[in-house]
């Protein structure tokens, strides 16, 4: 609840400063609609699913190996993400401190990597500890926990994509 | 509501003799009156220090006014009666003495009806409240203005007001001039309200309430003055350091004497050869990379328009009078009457003071 | 005294409990005991004494600040210093003094009257507490370490709405904004993760048979303020996030000269500040609720009504914080919306205070020291309520915003309100916490001495309002008709310091030669007053089972228990 109301400020600010940047870039010239890291990262929200799935199987197996896609596809994302910031930085000159649209992306896009990277953390700590055979049974509901989280922060992506890349570029 | 029974109070300033203020005041009146013989009428020069919202002297102030009485007739007759309850509560149910701790008072726990009743009342209340709320709201922003009302943009800078009557093309400080109104003749006067720096807020009780003034948004609001004088007010808005003294003074003068005032205003600086080194220490001491002069070299925009500073009566915002005391103590370290003012100590000599003083003298 | 729990109460003469800790001997051992408490009592009056100690600063500062326009041209403080002082007393009031407040009383009656063993998340807890505490101390470090101006440090001197753009490198190239945003982050994050943990214990570790619907009424009130902190701090942290941003990497969020707005930092503001409001009020009516009740014999008048009218307040507390901005410039439409929904939030404020006084109609009143702090708190809480009206009434508002009308307005809900209640709270809840009385004349004393004061400062300021005098100048000059008053309200001032100073008598007094309590000294009916003063580490010795709304009456009375009528 409080990290939804954190991110709707931001939602807010980036809403409201659309279209009033002073100086370029302007988001319809520099900004690509991110394809790759929205499939990226919904897929994830799918596999995580499916681990959980597996887990309640008893499959530890199958239970590893979905988990661990679900990070490598949340890792893609967030190398999705450098890989665009480095082009907006280094080509484009657009940092936080360019404008208004610099500003409020950034902190934006920027506030829901770091969530995406405090999942990643998460989700790497259940594997290892389950991988050392750590997991009980009655850690399932911390495992739950976490996939809502990873669904939380795939959902709060749609949002920013919405914002950022649909209403943001008209 | 015209009552003018505050004339007797008057704004002192530091380290003048704030008795005799009054005195002074009617002095430079009297004088004004005689230098400008022609003119049936003077400015007047009564002081109006002590605002009172509720004795308004303007059109908004009134409607305001009228308002904020029925609100506290409201809000007074609840005070009684709920208060009322409380304190008959109080007295009627306290605890007598230790038979009382005998045995314990009936237990209620409520009751659908009384609750039912005494939610409808304030539910009545807060309607009507809401519909005189709006209909005032709709009077005062969204009046008509007559063709004959005047014009006026107030900037707001950290610590004084620049002010701006596009009409006239005339540019002055801290110090408003606006023509006053009548039931006959109405001028009211719009203000645009804009800011250059950080949020100001400008009001005078008497004449209307406040309006903030906003970098990047162009707030208005309109007074309507029926009564002379002059009408002081504060920033309301913490602004920096001084923010305390970022006084305002509304002058309103009859239309003629209005008009008087724009055209002294419009006149250019007499160029007087006596005060050449004045103008040149001035200049050469970059006084003019901040302030402006109209018809010299010195265009600054930072700090407040100098063209007309003689015919003004204050000093930094109404921090202090206008004489050649505060004027010495404010070129020789600005810091010293308005600690925290964005102009800087300048390090003059006490005779590029003087020399500028003499100057600033001849900026009627 | 009609019932048996009350007899240890003319037991005089009896030791006194060792002070929690004091056990292990040393100072040191004391220390290390606090500092890795994971107690929920414990850390309750860790926060309420974290509370205290930032009020004796922010007392100080408030003090010298009327010092300094008790008279016209008064050079006390200069305006650097003065700017740093409205500003650290607010933050500190509000941030450093209520709001620990609120948790500290939270946190210890909170798992008492649910009959819960702990918090729920008893590590966390001490997380919030040190991450509170630490945020309040590198605040007022920036009065040591920031170099400042004339070296009188970098505290924050942007008052504590801290506009934008004043608070930019542009107009406040020191540290002190650095100070104030990230102080606040710190604390916003105990804060948070604090509220979750009180949300949390009410949902889950209620005792057999206490039904959301037999909760006492501070219980109620706490959970809805929970929720408040929790959905409405964030946009504070955002904002201050965007601040951070703005102040340290260059971003452009309230630049003017980049387009950016002045009017969005309102907006973030108030949608937090509003709803503090009623974070900080609402703990206050809950302990009114307990404390009426008690001490006029009677349960609560129209309990569900209370719970709905709470409730309705927190969501109606949502959409209501444009009011703060009358004068920004806004719209007719907004204006009238948002002094509809501000008139609005009159209704159940108003049906809170018929309930507290049905509930003392045809009771029989006590006059002890809580029941006097509520009796003065209903009346001034009215008259806040009645003045907030006035500036709900937009064109009203006009006059009257950023003018000491509401200084007068809101310190009669803050102190009028809130404190008086938690004056209240602690009479009533002091024997349980330590054990012994808070002495009654010097209760006596500290009542009508802080009482007297806190009139005499307060309702001078409504007049100055009215005179045109607005808030936060640091000097005026003479001939506005603002000295009598001025001088009036300074004189208060003092006065409540005397009273405070008393309080604070009181409190150590009692520790050591107040009378014992026993279990239940007010013969109240909450699940607190079951076990012993002061409780021991696990609270009950078996976790109690509840039928009804009033457990303890049903225990003294079971010839007519509550439960009958539920």
């Amino acid at each position: 609840m409080t990290e939804s109301a954190l991110f709707t400020i931001f939602v807010v600010a980036y809403l409201f400063y659309i279209g009033k940047s002073l100086n370029p870039p302007y988001p319809r010239e520099v900004l690509e609609f991110p394809w790759l890291g929205s499939f990226f990262l919904f897929s994830s929200s799918a596999t995580v699913v499916v681990a959980e799935h597996r887990l309640k199987k008893g499959e530890r197996g199958g239970f590893h190996l979905w988990w661990g896609i679900t990070m490598a596809l949340g890792a893609a994302f967030l190398i999705y993400t450098a890989t665009e910031w480095y082009h907006l930085i280094y080509h484009d000159g657009l940092t936080l401190s360019t404008n208004l649209f610099g500003s409020t992306f950034y902190s934006l896009v920027g506030l829901h990597a770091s969530h995406v990277l405090v999942g990643l953390v998460l989700l790497g700590i259940i594997l290892v500890a389950s991988l050392t055979g750590n997991i009980k049974d009655r850690h399932h509901e911390h495992i739950e926990m976490i996939s809502w989280y990873w669904h939380f922060v795939d959902g709060i992506w749609a949002v920013v994509v919405t914002v950022v890349y649909i209403i943001g570029m008209q | 509501m015209l009552n003018h029974q505050y004339t007797r109070f008057s704004l002192a300033t530091r380290g003048s003799g704030r008795g005799w203020l009054l005195l002074g005041f009617t002095v430079v009146a009297f004088i004004g009156f005689l230098s400008s013989a022609p003119v049936a009428r003077a400015q007047d020069s009564t002081i109006r220090a002590v605002q009172n919202i509720f004795d308004p002297l303007s059109a908004p102030a009134e409607t305001l006014y009228s308002i904020s009485l029925l609100v506290m007739a409201v809000c007074a007759g609840i005070f009684l009666i709920v208060g009322g309850l409380l304190t008959y509560a109080i007295i009627r149910y306290r605890r007598r003495g230790p038979e009382d701790d005998r045995e314990e008072p009936p237990q209620v726990y409520g009751s659908a009806a009384i609750e039912l009743a005494w939610t409808v009342p304030p539910i009545l209340i807060v309607v009507m409240l809401v519909l005189v709320t709006a209909r005032t709201i709709g009077e005062i922003q969204h009046h008509k203005m007559p063709d004959a009302a005047e014009e006026i943009r107030v900037i707001g800078h950290r610590y004084w007001w620049e002010i701006r009557y596009p009409k006239h093309d005339v540019v002055t400080a801290n110090e408003i001039h606006v023509p006053l109104s009548s039931r006959q003749n109405r001028v009211p006067t719009e203000m645009v309200l804009e800011s250059a720096d950080v949020i100001h807020g400008f009001w005078v009780p008497q004449l209307n309430g406040k309006t903030m003034l906003v970098p990047n948004y162009r707030n208005t609001m309109w007074i309507e003055p029926y009564a002379t004088g002059i009408y002081l007010g504060n920033c309301t808005v913490l602004c920096g350091q001084q923010h305390a003294n970022m006084l305002i003074r509304v002058i309103v003068d009859p239309p003629d004497v209005y008009q008087k005032w724009l055209d002294s205003q419009k006149a250019k600086p007499v160029n007087d050869p006596q005060t050449a080194e004045g103008q040149r220490q001035f200049i050469s001491n970059s006084c003019g990379t901040c302030h402006r002069v109209e018809d010299s070299q010195a265009t600054g925009v930072f700090g407040p328009d100098l063209s007309h500073f003689a015919s003004r009566a204050t000093l930094g915002s109404g921090v202090a009078k206008n004489d050649d005391t505060n004027l010495r103590s404010w070129l020789h370290d600005p810091q010293v009457l308005k600690p925290g003012c964005l102009m800087p100590n300048m390090q003059l000599s006490d005779r590029q003071v003087d020399a500028i003083l003499a100057y600033l003298r001849t900026l009627k | 005294m009609a019932n048996p729990t009350s007899s240890l109460k003319e037991v005089g003469t009896e030791l006194a409990p060792a002070p929690p800790g004091r056990e292990h001997g040393t100072l040191t051992a004391w220390i290390q005991d606090l500092i890795f408490t994971v107690d929920h009592k414990k850390l309750g009056l860790m926060y309420v004494g974290m509370a205290w100690l930032f009020f004796i600063p922010a007392g100080i500062l408030a003090s010298l600040i009327r010092t300094q326009i008790a008279v016209p041209n008064n050079h006390v403080l200069g305006p650097e210093a003065f700017n740093q002082a409205i500003t650290m007393h607010g933050t500190a009031m509000i941030f450093f003094f209520a709001m620990p407040m609120v948790f500290g009383l939270a946190n210890y009656i909170v798992p008492l009257q649910i009959g819960a063993r702990d918090m729920a998340f008893p590590r966390l807890n001490a997380f919030s507490f040190w991450t509170t505490f630490f945020g309040a101390c590198f605040l007022f470090l920036s009065y040591i370490f920031g170099p400042g101006l004339y070296g009188m440090g970098a505290a924050p001197d942007a008052s504590w709405f801290a506009l934008a753009p004043l608070t930019s490198k542009a107009f406040s190239p020191g540290n002190n904004i650095d100070f104030w945003s990230l102080g606040l982050l710190i604390s916003g994050v105990g804060s948070v993760t604090g509220a979750v943990n009180v949300m949390v214990t009410i949902f889950c570790y209620r005792c057999k048979g206490l039904t959301l619907y037999r909760m006492p009424l501070f219980t109620w009130m706490v959970l809805v303020t929970m929720f408040l902190v929790v959905m409405f701090l964030p946009p504070l942290s955002a904002a201050q996030i965007m601040l951070v941003l703005e102040r340290f990497f260059g971003a452009k969020f309230f630049e003017a000269q980049a387009g950016g707005s002045a009017v969005l930092w309102q907006h973030f503001f108030w949608i937090f500040g509003h709803p503090e409001v009623y974070i900080l009020v609402l703990p206050a009516f809950g302990v009114i609720s307990e404390v009426v009740p008690v001490f006029s014999r009677k349960p609560i008048f129209g309990y569900p009504m209370m719970v709905a009218a709470s409730v309705m307040i927190g969501f109606i507390s949502a959409g209501v914080w444009a009011h703060h901005m009358f004068t920004i410039g806004m719209d007719s439409f907004s204006v009238t919306f948002f002094a509809f929904a501000t008139l609005v939030i009159s209704i159940p404020t108003g049906i809170k205070i018929f309930n507290w006084l049905a509930t003392m109609f045809g009771g029989k009143i006590r006059m002890e020291i809580p029941m006097l702090f509520c009796i003065a708190f209903l009346f001034q809480f009215l008259i806040a309520g009645l003045t907030g009206v006035m500036l709900g009434v937009a064109p009203f508002d006009w006059q009257l915003n950023d003018s000491y009308f509401v200084i007068a307005h809101f310190h009669y809900v803050i102190v009028g309100g809130i404190v008086f209640a938690v004056f209240a709270g602690f009479y009533y809840w002091y024997p349980k916490a330590v054990g012994r009385m808070l002495d009654h004349r010097l209760g006596l004393w500290h009542f009508w001495i802080f009482t007297a004061g806190f009139h005499l400062t307060f309702d001078p300021q409504h007049f100055l309002g009215f005179l045109g005098m607005p808030r936060r100048i640091y000097t005026y000059q003479e001939g506005r008709g603002w000295e009598f008053l001025n001088m009036l309200s300074t004189i208060g001032a003092f006065l409540q310091g005397v009273g405070a100073i008393i309080f604070i008598i009181n409190m150590i007094y009692a520790a050591r030669k107040g009378k014992i309590a026993g279990d239940d000294p007010w013969d109240a009916w909450t699940l607190e007053w079951i076990t012993s003063s002061p409780p021991p580490e696990y609270n009950f010795e078996q976790l109690p089972e509840v039928r009804s709304r009033r457990p303890l009456w049903d225990l003294k009375h079971p010839e007519d228990p509550d439960w009958r009528f539920e």
